[in-house]
Protein backbone atom coordinates (compact mmCIF):
# COMPACT_ATOMS: atom_id res chain seq x y z
CA UNK A 1 0.00 0.00 0.00
CA UNK A 2 1.56 3.27 -0.89
CA UNK A 3 1.71 5.78 1.82
CA UNK A 4 -0.50 8.98 0.43
CA UNK A 5 0.54 10.97 3.07
CA UNK A 6 4.15 11.07 1.90
CA UNK A 7 5.48 12.02 -1.29
CA UNK A 8 8.39 10.22 -3.31
CA UNK A 9 12.03 11.65 -2.51
CA UNK A 10 13.13 11.34 -5.97
CA UNK A 11 14.83 14.33 -6.06
CA UNK A 12 17.53 14.40 -3.25
CA UNK A 13 16.31 17.75 -1.44
CA UNK A 14 19.34 20.92 -1.28
CA UNK A 15 18.82 21.60 2.15
CA UNK A 16 20.79 24.31 2.60
CA UNK A 17 19.46 26.37 -0.48
CA UNK A 18 16.19 25.76 0.81
CA UNK A 19 17.21 27.19 4.14
CA UNK A 20 19.04 30.29 2.23
CA UNK A 21 15.63 31.21 0.47
CA UNK A 22 13.79 31.01 3.77
CA UNK A 23 16.76 33.08 5.34
CA UNK A 24 16.35 35.44 2.45
CA UNK A 25 12.39 35.87 2.00
CA UNK A 26 12.31 37.09 6.16
CA UNK A 27 14.55 39.39 5.81
CA UNK A 28 14.31 43.10 7.13
CA UNK A 29 12.56 44.28 4.03
CA UNK A 30 12.81 48.27 5.97
CA UNK A 31 16.25 49.52 5.26
CA UNK A 32 16.96 52.97 7.33
CA UNK A 33 16.23 52.04 10.77
CA UNK A 34 19.29 52.34 12.87
CA UNK A 35 18.20 50.23 15.73
CA UNK A 36 20.25 51.59 18.19
CA UNK A 37 18.46 55.06 17.61
CA UNK A 38 15.26 53.73 18.12
CA UNK A 39 13.88 55.43 21.72
CA UNK A 40 10.36 53.62 21.38
CA UNK A 41 9.46 50.03 21.03
CA UNK A 42 6.14 48.98 20.71
CA UNK A 43 4.79 45.25 20.48
CA UNK A 44 2.28 44.02 17.62
CA UNK A 45 1.00 41.11 17.01
CA UNK A 46 0.56 39.60 13.69
CA UNK A 47 -1.80 37.23 13.30
CA UNK A 48 -0.80 36.45 16.83
CA UNK A 49 2.40 36.32 16.44
CA UNK A 50 4.31 39.05 18.58
CA UNK A 51 6.80 41.57 17.23
CA UNK A 52 9.20 44.14 18.41
CA UNK A 53 8.73 47.09 16.23
CA UNK A 54 9.59 50.62 16.36
CA UNK A 55 6.78 53.07 17.50
CA UNK A 56 7.36 55.41 14.54
CA UNK A 57 6.70 52.78 11.53
CA UNK A 58 3.30 52.30 10.00
CA UNK A 59 1.71 49.09 9.92
CA UNK A 60 2.84 48.03 6.78
CA UNK A 61 6.31 49.27 7.46
CA UNK A 62 6.36 47.71 10.69
CA UNK A 63 5.43 44.46 9.01
CA UNK A 64 8.08 45.18 6.50
CA UNK A 65 10.41 45.06 9.54
CA UNK A 66 9.06 42.19 10.94
CA UNK A 67 10.24 40.28 8.06
CA UNK A 68 6.91 40.08 6.27
CA UNK A 69 6.94 40.81 2.06
CA UNK A 70 4.06 42.00 0.76
CA UNK A 71 3.49 40.48 -3.16
CA UNK A 72 -0.69 41.76 -2.58
CA UNK A 73 -2.39 43.48 -0.29
CA UNK A 74 -0.05 46.61 -0.93
CA UNK A 75 -0.11 49.21 -3.59
CA UNK A 76 0.49 53.09 -3.45
CA UNK A 77 1.86 53.69 -0.09
CA UNK A 78 0.13 56.55 0.04
CA UNK A 79 -3.33 56.05 1.25
CA UNK A 80 -4.88 56.28 -2.15
CA UNK A 81 -5.31 53.16 -3.68
CA UNK A 82 -7.03 50.91 -1.25
CA UNK A 83 -5.02 47.32 -0.97
CA UNK A 84 -3.78 47.23 2.60
CA UNK A 85 -7.24 46.79 4.40
CA UNK A 86 -6.03 46.07 8.06
CA UNK A 87 -8.21 44.97 10.89
CA UNK A 88 -7.28 45.09 14.41
CA UNK A 89 -8.16 45.31 17.83
CA UNK A 90 -6.01 47.23 20.64
CA UNK A 91 -5.36 44.64 24.02
CA UNK A 92 -7.94 44.93 26.22
CA UNK A 93 -10.32 47.13 24.04
CA UNK A 94 -13.46 45.51 22.82
CA UNK A 95 -13.70 47.66 19.60
CA UNK A 96 -12.50 45.94 16.77
CA UNK A 97 -10.95 48.98 14.31
CA UNK A 98 -9.93 49.28 10.60
CA UNK A 99 -7.28 51.28 8.90
CA UNK A 100 -5.22 51.53 5.89
CA UNK A 101 -1.46 49.86 7.01
CA UNK A 102 -0.03 52.26 4.76
CA UNK A 103 -1.59 55.13 6.94
CA UNK A 104 -2.13 53.86 10.11
CA UNK A 105 1.06 53.57 12.95
CA UNK A 106 1.65 50.71 14.77
CA UNK A 107 0.64 51.21 18.49
CA UNK A 108 1.46 48.73 21.30
CA UNK A 109 -0.80 45.73 21.71
CA UNK A 110 -2.08 46.02 18.48
CA UNK A 111 -3.23 42.37 17.28
CA UNK A 112 -3.52 43.15 13.28
CA UNK A 113 -4.68 40.76 10.64
CA UNK A 114 -4.62 41.99 6.80
CA UNK A 115 -7.21 41.88 4.51
CA UNK A 116 -5.43 41.68 0.69
CA UNK A 117 -8.68 40.58 -0.54
CA UNK A 118 -12.52 41.06 -0.06
CA UNK A 119 -14.92 38.69 -1.45
CA UNK A 120 -17.47 41.30 -3.28
CA UNK A 121 -20.55 40.57 -5.35
CA UNK A 122 -19.54 42.16 -8.49
CA UNK A 123 -22.45 41.98 -11.25
CA UNK A 124 -21.31 42.65 -14.92
CA UNK A 125 -23.49 45.01 -16.67
CA UNK A 126 -22.91 47.55 -19.65
CA UNK A 127 -23.97 51.25 -18.62
CA UNK A 128 -25.45 51.97 -21.92
CA UNK A 129 -28.16 49.10 -21.88
CA UNK A 130 -29.27 50.56 -17.81
CA UNK A 131 -32.27 52.76 -17.46
CA UNK A 132 -31.50 55.71 -14.39
CA UNK A 133 -33.63 54.63 -12.31
CA UNK A 134 -33.60 53.20 -8.74
CA UNK A 135 -34.81 50.07 -9.49
CA UNK A 136 -31.43 49.21 -11.35
CA UNK A 137 -29.36 49.21 -8.22
CA UNK A 138 -32.04 47.17 -6.79
CA UNK A 139 -31.60 44.39 -9.86
CA UNK A 140 -28.50 44.28 -9.20
CA UNK A 141 -27.83 44.65 -5.11
CA UNK A 142 -31.31 43.63 -3.73
CA UNK A 143 -29.43 43.34 -0.30
CA UNK A 144 -29.50 47.37 -0.11
CA UNK A 145 -33.26 46.46 1.26
CA UNK A 146 -31.33 44.90 4.11
CA UNK A 147 -30.10 47.83 5.63
CA UNK A 148 -30.66 48.14 8.92
CA UNK A 149 -28.98 51.60 9.40
CA UNK A 150 -26.67 50.51 11.84
CA UNK A 151 -23.75 52.81 10.91
CA UNK A 152 -21.49 49.83 10.89
CA UNK A 153 -19.84 50.90 7.48
CA UNK A 154 -19.58 54.16 8.26
CA UNK A 155 -17.39 53.59 11.43
CA UNK A 156 -15.05 51.22 9.61
CA UNK A 157 -14.24 53.24 6.89
CA UNK A 158 -10.86 54.55 6.82
CA UNK A 159 -11.70 57.82 4.32
CA UNK A 160 -14.33 58.77 6.83
CA UNK A 161 -17.38 59.24 4.35
CA UNK A 162 -20.97 58.28 5.77
CA UNK A 163 -21.47 55.15 4.17
CA UNK A 164 -24.76 54.55 5.62
CA UNK A 165 -25.78 58.37 4.40
CA UNK A 166 -24.84 56.92 0.89
CA UNK A 167 -26.78 53.37 1.13
CA UNK A 168 -29.55 55.40 2.24
CA UNK A 169 -29.34 57.92 -0.68
CA UNK A 170 -29.05 54.95 -2.98
CA UNK A 171 -32.47 53.25 -1.56
CA UNK A 172 -33.63 56.59 -2.37
CA UNK A 173 -32.72 56.66 -5.82
CA UNK A 174 -30.72 59.59 -5.09
CA UNK A 175 -27.87 59.27 -7.44
CA UNK A 176 -26.51 62.35 -7.06
CA UNK A 177 -25.70 62.54 -3.26
CA UNK A 178 -24.66 58.34 -3.88
CA UNK A 179 -22.34 59.79 -6.19
CA UNK A 180 -20.82 62.90 -4.17
CA UNK A 181 -20.89 61.40 -0.79
CA UNK A 182 -18.95 58.15 -2.07
CA UNK A 183 -16.78 60.20 -4.57
CA UNK A 184 -13.82 59.74 -2.01
CA UNK A 185 -14.14 55.89 -1.97
CA UNK A 186 -10.48 53.81 -2.38
CA UNK A 187 -12.92 50.35 -2.67
CA UNK A 188 -10.94 49.04 0.50
CA UNK A 189 -13.58 46.65 0.92
CA UNK A 190 -14.11 47.49 5.00
CA UNK A 191 -17.54 48.19 4.62
CA UNK A 192 -18.71 45.49 3.62
CA UNK A 193 -16.46 43.09 5.52
CA UNK A 194 -18.08 44.36 8.47
CA UNK A 195 -21.64 44.86 7.02
CA UNK A 196 -24.29 42.66 9.00
CA UNK A 197 -26.52 43.26 6.09
CA UNK A 198 -23.86 41.89 3.47
CA UNK A 199 -24.07 44.47 1.35
CA UNK A 200 -21.55 45.57 -1.05
CA UNK A 201 -21.33 49.49 -0.58
CA UNK A 202 -18.64 50.10 -2.21
CA UNK A 203 -19.54 48.48 -5.66
CA UNK A 204 -23.44 49.94 -5.43
CA UNK A 205 -21.24 53.20 -5.05
CA UNK A 206 -19.32 52.88 -8.27
CA UNK A 207 -22.64 51.63 -9.83
CA UNK A 208 -24.46 54.76 -8.73
CA UNK A 209 -21.57 57.23 -9.73
CA UNK A 210 -21.57 55.40 -13.00
CA UNK A 211 -25.36 55.58 -13.47
CA UNK A 212 -24.99 59.17 -12.85
CA UNK A 213 -21.85 60.47 -14.85
CA UNK A 214 -23.44 58.58 -18.01
CA UNK A 215 -27.23 59.96 -17.37
CA UNK A 216 -27.44 62.91 -15.40
CA UNK A 217 -24.10 64.96 -14.68
CA UNK A 218 -23.71 67.97 -16.14
CA UNK A 219 -21.13 68.36 -18.59
CA UNK A 220 -18.18 70.46 -18.29
CA UNK A 221 -18.35 73.71 -20.55
CA UNK A 222 -14.82 73.41 -20.72
CA UNK A 223 -14.65 69.58 -21.86
CA UNK A 224 -17.32 70.43 -24.39
CA UNK A 225 -15.04 73.65 -26.21
CA UNK A 226 -12.16 71.31 -26.19
CA UNK A 227 -13.61 68.95 -27.78
CA UNK A 228 -15.17 70.98 -30.70
CA UNK A 229 -11.34 72.62 -31.02
CA UNK A 230 -10.05 69.36 -31.48
CA UNK A 231 -12.91 68.68 -34.26
CA UNK A 232 -12.47 71.92 -36.05
CA UNK A 233 -8.57 71.06 -36.23
CA UNK A 234 -7.59 73.44 -33.81
CA UNK A 235 -4.94 70.67 -32.69
CA UNK A 236 -3.50 68.77 -36.02
CA UNK A 237 -0.59 70.73 -37.32
CA UNK A 238 0.89 70.76 -33.53
CA UNK A 239 -0.20 66.94 -33.49
CA UNK A 240 1.48 66.37 -37.14
CA UNK A 241 4.59 67.65 -36.38
CA UNK A 242 4.63 65.28 -33.02
CA UNK A 243 4.05 62.49 -34.78
CA UNK A 244 6.51 63.17 -37.65
CA UNK A 245 9.37 62.82 -35.41
CA UNK A 246 11.43 60.13 -34.29
CA UNK A 247 11.89 58.43 -31.08
CA UNK A 248 15.25 60.45 -30.38
CA UNK A 249 13.88 63.77 -31.30
CA UNK A 250 11.00 63.47 -29.62
CA UNK A 251 13.43 61.99 -26.39
CA UNK A 252 14.88 65.18 -26.94
CA UNK A 253 11.94 67.70 -27.20
CA UNK A 254 11.01 66.30 -24.00
CA UNK A 255 13.99 67.06 -22.08
CA UNK A 256 13.93 70.17 -23.60
CA UNK A 257 10.40 71.46 -22.81
CA UNK A 258 9.25 74.70 -21.47
CA UNK A 259 8.11 73.62 -17.88
CA UNK A 260 5.39 75.25 -16.37
CA UNK A 261 6.26 76.96 -13.44
CA UNK A 262 5.64 75.01 -10.14
CA UNK B 1 -45.66 76.62 10.52
CA UNK B 2 -43.01 74.72 10.02
CA UNK B 3 -43.04 71.02 10.58
CA UNK B 4 -40.02 68.19 10.75
CA UNK B 5 -41.36 65.89 7.84
CA UNK B 6 -40.46 62.05 6.93
CA UNK B 7 -40.92 61.28 3.46
CA UNK B 8 -39.81 57.35 3.42
CA UNK B 9 -37.89 55.46 0.34
CA UNK B 10 -41.10 54.91 -1.84
CA UNK B 11 -41.94 58.80 -1.43
CA UNK B 12 -38.47 59.53 -3.30
CA UNK B 13 -39.49 56.41 -6.19
CA UNK B 14 -42.71 54.88 -6.92
CA UNK B 15 -45.02 57.47 -4.81
CA UNK B 16 -43.40 60.92 -6.04
CA UNK B 17 -47.19 61.90 -7.02
CA UNK B 18 -48.11 61.21 -2.98
CA UNK B 19 -45.02 63.37 -2.54
CA UNK B 20 -45.75 66.31 -4.96
CA UNK B 21 -49.67 66.69 -3.83
CA UNK B 22 -49.00 66.47 -0.12
CA UNK B 23 -46.49 69.29 0.03
CA UNK B 24 -48.19 71.61 -2.54
CA UNK B 25 -51.49 71.12 -0.32
CA UNK B 26 -49.29 71.29 2.59
CA UNK B 27 -47.91 74.92 1.40
CA UNK B 28 -51.91 76.03 0.77
CA UNK B 29 -52.49 74.99 4.69
CA UNK B 30 -49.96 77.38 5.77
CA UNK B 31 -47.31 74.39 6.61
CA UNK B 32 -44.33 74.22 5.58
CA UNK B 33 -43.16 70.25 5.45
CA UNK B 34 -39.53 70.78 6.22
CA UNK B 35 -37.50 67.23 5.26
CA UNK B 36 -35.55 65.91 7.81
CA UNK B 37 -31.84 66.00 7.05
CA UNK B 38 -29.81 62.80 7.04
CA UNK B 39 -32.80 60.33 7.28
CA UNK B 40 -32.67 56.84 6.97
CA UNK B 41 -35.03 53.77 6.38
CA UNK B 42 -37.97 53.86 8.94
CA UNK B 43 -37.36 50.09 9.73
CA UNK B 44 -40.02 48.89 6.88
CA UNK B 45 -41.55 46.44 9.34
CA UNK B 46 -41.87 46.40 12.48
CA UNK B 47 -39.95 44.30 15.38
CA UNK B 48 -42.09 42.26 17.48
CA UNK B 49 -39.53 39.72 18.43
CA UNK B 50 -38.76 40.61 22.02
CA UNK B 51 -34.70 40.82 21.63
CA UNK B 52 -34.60 42.28 18.14
CA UNK B 53 -33.49 45.37 18.89
CA UNK B 54 -31.43 46.01 15.64
CA UNK B 55 -34.15 46.50 13.92
CA UNK B 56 -35.51 49.69 16.06
CA UNK B 57 -32.18 51.05 15.57
CA UNK B 58 -33.17 53.03 12.06
CA UNK B 59 -36.65 54.14 13.36
CA UNK B 60 -35.05 56.06 16.52
CA UNK B 61 -32.06 57.42 14.01
CA UNK B 62 -34.48 58.98 12.19
CA UNK B 63 -35.91 60.65 15.76
CA UNK B 64 -32.62 61.62 16.78
CA UNK B 65 -32.47 63.88 13.40
CA UNK B 66 -36.02 65.88 14.60
CA UNK B 67 -34.12 66.43 17.93
CA UNK B 68 -31.16 67.87 15.71
CA UNK B 69 -33.43 69.49 13.67
CA UNK B 70 -34.72 71.62 16.55
CA UNK B 71 -31.57 72.25 17.86
CA UNK B 72 -30.05 73.72 14.65
CA UNK B 73 -32.95 75.64 14.05
CA UNK B 74 -34.49 74.30 11.17
CA UNK B 75 -37.55 73.84 13.22
CA UNK B 76 -38.80 76.29 15.92
CA UNK B 77 -39.88 74.12 18.99
CA UNK B 78 -41.77 71.25 17.05
CA UNK B 79 -40.80 67.80 18.10
CA UNK B 80 -43.74 66.33 15.98
CA UNK B 81 -42.60 64.13 12.75
CA UNK B 82 -45.39 64.29 9.86
CA UNK B 83 -45.15 61.31 7.91
CA UNK B 84 -47.55 60.45 5.11
CA UNK B 85 -46.84 56.50 4.05
CA UNK B 86 -48.84 54.65 6.19
CA UNK B 87 -46.06 52.06 6.48
CA UNK B 88 -43.64 54.67 7.78
CA UNK B 89 -45.79 55.93 10.46
CA UNK B 90 -46.34 52.58 11.46
CA UNK B 91 -42.94 51.59 12.16
CA UNK B 92 -41.94 54.82 13.36
CA UNK B 93 -44.37 55.58 15.53
CA UNK B 94 -44.54 52.04 17.19
CA UNK B 95 -40.07 52.18 17.93
CA UNK B 96 -41.19 55.57 19.40
CA UNK B 97 -43.78 53.90 22.04
CA UNK B 98 -41.46 50.59 22.52
CA UNK B 99 -38.69 52.65 23.26
CA UNK B 100 -40.24 55.13 25.58
CA UNK B 101 -42.08 51.61 27.38
CA UNK B 102 -38.51 49.88 27.91
CA UNK B 103 -35.83 52.63 28.89
CA UNK B 104 -33.75 49.81 29.18
CA UNK B 105 -34.26 48.94 25.45
CA UNK B 106 -33.99 52.88 24.50
CA UNK B 107 -30.13 52.90 26.70
CA UNK B 108 -29.21 49.85 24.77
CA UNK B 109 -30.09 51.85 21.49
CA UNK B 110 -28.59 54.76 22.57
CA UNK B 111 -25.40 53.31 23.60
CA UNK B 112 -25.12 51.14 19.94
CA UNK B 113 -25.70 54.70 18.15
CA UNK B 114 -22.28 55.70 20.19
CA UNK B 115 -21.90 58.71 17.21
CA UNK B 116 -25.20 60.33 17.76
CA UNK B 117 -26.81 62.43 20.31
CA UNK B 118 -28.71 60.16 22.98
CA UNK B 119 -32.40 60.02 21.80
CA UNK B 120 -34.55 62.06 24.83
CA UNK B 121 -38.02 60.45 23.58
CA UNK B 122 -39.64 63.83 23.19
CA UNK B 123 -40.79 63.22 19.30
CA UNK B 124 -44.56 62.63 18.47
CA UNK B 125 -44.38 60.57 15.40
CA UNK B 126 -48.06 61.58 13.76
CA UNK B 127 -49.63 60.98 10.31
CA UNK B 128 -50.17 64.34 7.77
CA UNK B 129 -54.02 63.17 8.23
CA UNK B 130 -53.85 63.72 11.75
CA UNK B 131 -52.27 67.05 10.91
CA UNK B 132 -55.15 68.36 8.62
CA UNK B 133 -57.83 67.13 11.41
CA UNK B 134 -55.79 69.37 13.90
CA UNK B 135 -56.11 72.75 11.58
CA UNK B 136 -59.38 71.19 11.35
CA UNK B 137 -61.65 70.57 8.21
CA UNK B 138 -63.61 73.61 8.32
CA UNK B 139 -60.22 75.25 7.25
CA UNK B 140 -60.04 72.62 4.72
CA UNK B 141 -63.71 73.31 3.68
CA UNK B 142 -62.80 77.39 3.53
CA UNK B 143 -59.43 76.03 0.62
CA UNK B 144 -61.87 73.95 -1.75
CA UNK B 145 -62.25 76.33 -4.91
CA UNK B 146 -62.37 73.28 -6.93
CA UNK B 147 -65.39 71.13 -5.21
CA UNK B 148 -65.53 67.67 -5.72
CA UNK B 149 -69.64 67.15 -6.18
CA UNK B 150 -71.00 64.01 -7.55
CA UNK B 151 -67.55 62.40 -7.08
CA UNK B 152 -68.05 59.48 -5.32
CA UNK B 153 -65.31 58.46 -3.33
CA UNK B 154 -64.56 54.90 -0.98
CA UNK B 155 -62.07 55.76 1.09
CA UNK B 156 -59.62 52.44 2.42
CA UNK B 157 -57.59 52.66 5.28
CA UNK B 158 -55.83 49.26 5.34
CA UNK B 159 -53.92 48.21 8.28
CA UNK B 160 -51.41 50.25 8.97
CA UNK B 161 -52.93 54.05 9.89
CA UNK B 162 -55.61 51.82 12.58
CA UNK B 163 -53.41 48.92 14.30
CA UNK B 164 -52.49 48.26 16.59
CA UNK B 165 -55.04 50.68 18.45
CA UNK B 166 -52.35 52.64 20.42
CA UNK B 167 -50.37 53.41 17.37
CA UNK B 168 -53.44 53.97 14.87
CA UNK B 169 -55.23 57.48 14.30
CA UNK B 170 -58.58 56.47 14.30
CA UNK B 171 -61.47 54.21 15.91
CA UNK B 172 -59.70 51.13 14.43
CA UNK B 173 -63.53 49.46 13.37
CA UNK B 174 -65.00 52.02 12.51
CA UNK B 175 -62.72 55.22 10.90
CA UNK B 176 -63.76 58.25 9.85
CA UNK B 177 -61.16 60.58 9.17
CA UNK B 178 -60.91 60.05 5.04
CA UNK B 179 -64.82 60.35 4.90
CA UNK B 180 -64.26 63.65 7.24
CA UNK B 181 -62.15 65.25 5.01
CA UNK B 182 -63.65 64.38 1.92
CA UNK B 183 -66.60 65.47 2.84
CA UNK B 184 -65.18 68.37 2.97
CA UNK B 185 -63.80 68.56 -0.20
CA UNK B 186 -66.93 68.25 -0.84
CA UNK B 187 -67.21 64.44 -2.58
CA UNK B 188 -69.76 62.15 -1.74
CA UNK B 189 -68.23 59.52 0.66
CA UNK B 190 -69.24 56.04 0.17
CA UNK B 191 -68.61 53.63 2.67
CA UNK B 192 -66.87 50.58 1.83
CA UNK B 193 -67.64 47.50 4.33
CA UNK B 194 -64.35 46.27 3.23
CA UNK B 195 -62.06 49.25 3.79
CA UNK B 196 -60.19 47.83 6.77
CA UNK B 197 -59.39 44.58 5.15
CA UNK B 198 -55.78 43.86 4.32
CA UNK B 199 -54.59 44.27 0.81
CA UNK B 200 -52.22 41.86 0.81
CA UNK B 201 -49.00 43.53 1.79
CA UNK B 202 -45.53 42.31 0.69
CA UNK B 203 -47.44 38.58 -0.44
CA UNK B 204 -47.64 40.79 -3.44
CA UNK B 205 -43.55 39.97 -4.04
CA UNK B 206 -44.44 36.36 -3.47
CA UNK B 207 -47.74 35.70 -4.88
CA UNK B 208 -48.84 38.21 -7.21
CA UNK B 209 -52.50 36.03 -7.36
CA UNK B 210 -53.07 36.00 -3.31
CA UNK B 211 -52.84 40.10 -3.65
CA UNK B 212 -55.09 40.08 -6.89
CA UNK B 213 -57.85 38.22 -5.06
CA UNK B 214 -57.41 40.17 -1.94
CA UNK B 215 -57.47 43.67 -4.31
CA UNK B 216 -60.72 42.63 -6.09
CA UNK B 217 -62.77 41.65 -3.31
CA UNK B 218 -62.12 45.23 -1.99
CA UNK B 219 -62.34 46.86 -5.15
CA UNK B 220 -66.05 44.90 -5.54
CA UNK B 221 -67.03 46.18 -2.75
CA UNK B 222 -66.21 49.66 -3.07
CA UNK B 223 -68.34 49.20 -6.63
CA UNK B 224 -71.30 47.51 -5.33
CA UNK B 225 -71.84 50.31 -3.00
CA UNK B 226 -71.34 52.75 -5.54
CA UNK B 227 -67.93 54.10 -5.43
CA UNK B 228 -66.29 55.54 -8.62
CA UNK B 229 -62.73 55.86 -7.11
CA UNK B 230 -60.80 55.09 -3.91
CA UNK B 231 -58.52 56.82 -2.16
CA UNK B 232 -55.66 55.61 0.37
CA UNK B 233 -52.32 56.56 2.21
CA UNK B 234 -50.53 53.68 1.96
CA UNK B 235 -47.90 52.89 -1.35
CA UNK B 236 -48.00 49.53 -0.55
CA UNK B 237 -52.11 49.58 -0.49
CA UNK B 238 -51.80 51.70 -3.29
CA UNK B 239 -49.50 49.15 -5.77
CA UNK B 240 -51.69 46.44 -4.60
CA UNK B 241 -54.69 48.07 -5.20
CA UNK B 242 -54.03 50.34 -8.22
CA UNK B 243 -51.24 48.21 -10.06
CA UNK B 244 -52.68 44.77 -9.56
CA UNK B 245 -55.62 45.67 -11.69
CA UNK B 246 -53.70 44.28 -14.35
CA UNK B 247 -54.17 40.87 -13.08
CA UNK B 248 -57.39 41.42 -11.83
CA UNK B 249 -58.40 42.04 -15.31
CA UNK B 250 -56.72 38.88 -16.79
CA UNK B 251 -58.74 36.61 -14.28
CA UNK B 252 -62.12 38.67 -14.76
CA UNK B 253 -61.80 40.19 -18.27
CA UNK B 254 -65.34 42.16 -17.60
CA UNK B 255 -64.06 43.69 -14.44
CA UNK B 256 -64.05 47.33 -15.09
CA UNK B 257 -60.98 49.19 -13.76
CA UNK B 258 -61.38 51.85 -10.95
CA UNK B 259 -58.97 54.85 -10.12
CA UNK B 260 -57.01 55.10 -6.64
CA UNK B 261 -56.10 58.08 -5.39
CA UNK B 262 -53.46 58.74 -2.44
CA UNK B 263 -56.47 61.53 -0.47
CA UNK B 264 -53.59 64.27 -1.15
CA UNK B 265 -53.83 63.98 -4.82
CA UNK B 266 -57.82 64.80 -4.12
CA UNK B 267 -57.13 67.42 -1.80
CA UNK B 268 -54.96 69.14 -4.71
CA UNK B 269 -57.51 68.52 -7.11
CA UNK B 270 -60.18 70.17 -4.39
CA UNK B 271 -57.93 73.06 -3.55
CA UNK B 272 -57.57 74.10 -7.65
CA UNK B 273 -53.83 73.88 -7.02
CA UNK B 274 -51.66 73.80 -10.25
CA UNK B 275 -52.09 70.25 -11.96
CA UNK B 276 -48.55 69.91 -12.30
CA UNK B 277 -48.94 68.44 -8.07
CA UNK B 278 -51.34 66.10 -8.78
CA UNK B 279 -48.88 63.56 -10.11
CA UNK B 280 -51.84 61.74 -12.03
CA UNK B 281 -49.22 60.03 -14.84
CA UNK B 282 -48.27 57.83 -12.09
CA UNK B 283 -51.40 56.43 -10.87
CA UNK B 284 -51.39 52.66 -12.72
CA UNK B 285 -55.56 53.35 -13.16
CA UNK B 286 -55.72 56.30 -15.50
CA UNK B 287 -58.14 58.59 -13.91
CA UNK B 288 -58.52 61.42 -15.81
CA UNK B 289 -61.66 60.45 -18.01
CA UNK B 290 -63.12 59.88 -14.45
CA UNK B 291 -62.07 63.83 -13.80
CA UNK B 292 -62.74 65.60 -16.58
CA UNK B 293 -66.54 63.64 -16.67
CA UNK B 294 -67.23 65.35 -13.44
CA UNK B 295 -65.32 68.88 -14.38
CA UNK B 296 -62.86 68.65 -11.95
CA UNK B 297 -59.61 69.35 -14.53
CA UNK B 298 -59.84 70.45 -17.98
CA UNK B 299 -59.24 68.87 -21.02
CA UNK B 300 -56.54 70.90 -22.65
CA UNK B 301 -54.99 70.64 -18.97
CA UNK B 302 -55.32 66.78 -19.24
CA UNK B 303 -51.89 64.86 -19.91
Amino acid sequence: MPNKGKSSTKKKLDLKKIMDRIAEASKQVVSGVEEEKVENWVTIHVMGRAYEVPADLTILTAMEYAGYKFIRGVGCRQGFCGACSTLYRKKGEYKLQTGMACQTRVEDGMFLVQIPFTPAEKPSYDINDLNYDVNVLFRYYPELARCVSCNTCTKACPQDLEVMDYVQAAIKGNFEELAEESFDCIQCGLCAIRCPSEIVQYNVAQLGRRLYGRYDSPEPEHLKKRLEEIKEGKFDEEMEKVTKHSRKELEQMYAERKREEE
Amino acid sequence: MKVPYYPGCTLKTKAKNFETSALAVAKKLGIELIELPRWNCCGTVYSLTDDDLIHHVAPIRNLIRVQEMNKNGLVENDHRLVTLCSMCFNTLKRSNIRVLENSDDLKKINDFMYLEEDYEGNVEVIHFLELIKDIGFEKIRENVTNPLEGLKIAPYYGCMLLRPKEVGIDDPEEPVIQAELLSALGAEVIDNPYKKVCCGSYQTIQDKQVVSNLAYDILMRAKDAGAEAITLSCPLCMFNLDSRQKEIKEEHPYFNEIPVFYFTQLMAIGFGLNEDSYGLDLNYVNPESLLLEKNLIRRNNAK
